[in-house]
């Protein structure tokens, strides 16, 4: 299983912060359509991808057990 | 305290510049952003901040070695608080310690400009009819995968 984790607007438009879902073998592009279509506002929040705290590429392939965050616009400082 | 950190409580400057400060250093730059009561004419009554804090730590202390390593000499300490802070509160503090002046303001300057870019951290403005939360600072997004 793969470990998905929303923050901030986007866990408002989720309604959970963390769910889990088995998409291991699977790339980040696949996992980002898989998001759009459960939650079809996703794209508004124009989010980037973390694996396993590091930004991700949309071809890196999920393993299993990787934690994976939706990374919406930072607005730190 | 760590050189690198998201804290909930309320943060002293001071910690952050005595941690960076050193015999070689000749100069301490010491930034603190705070919170702002009026934006663009909206008054905030008070400022949330949430953060993916394992993953923020880690890229705080990523924009430190890229400092260490850009501006030799230069030793860097960064702090960030979350949760809900109110005007006038202490968001983020950034010492940067050098031999010289110029080096430790650049660098300092650099710190905060790379938080806003890459530090998975949000904040959500309360208004007094209503809250959003602040998108990116630096970059307007298009949609989809940056």
């Amino acid at each position: 299983m793969i470990n998905l984790r929303y923050f901030a607007g986007l866990k408002e438009q989720t309604g959970v912060s963390e769910e889990q879902i088995d998409m291991a073998g699977r790339t980040v592009e696949e996992l980002w359509q898989w998001a759009t279509e459960k939650y079809p506002d996703f794209l508004s929040g124009a989010a980037r991808v973390a694996v396993n705290e590091e930004y991700a590429l949309p071809t890196d392939v999920l393993e299993k057990g990787d934690v994976v965050a939706f990374i919406p616009p930072v607005s730190g400082g | 305290m760590k050189a690198f950190e998201v804290v909930t409580e309320a943060i002293n400057p001071q910690v952050y510049a005595d941690f960076v400060l050193r015999p070689e250093a000749g100069a301490v730059t010491l930034f603190t952003g705070h919170v702002r009561e009026w934006t663009k004419g909206v008054r905030t009554l008070h400022l949330s901040y949430e953060a993916y804090v394992p993953m923020a730590e880690k890229k705080l202390a990523q924009i430190g070695q890229e400092i260490e390593q850009r501006w030799e000499g230069t030793k860097v300490a960064i702090a960030h608080r979350i949760g809900e802070l109110q005007i006038s509160d202490i968001a983020v503090v950034i010492a940067v310690s050098s031999p010289h002046r110029k080096t430790a303001y650049e660098a300092n300057e650099y710190a905060i400009e790379r938080i806003k870019e890459i530090v998975p951290i949000w904040k959500k403005e309360i208004w007094e009819d209503g809250e959003q939360w602040i998108g990116d600072q630096k970059k307007k997004p298009k949609g989809g995968l940056a």
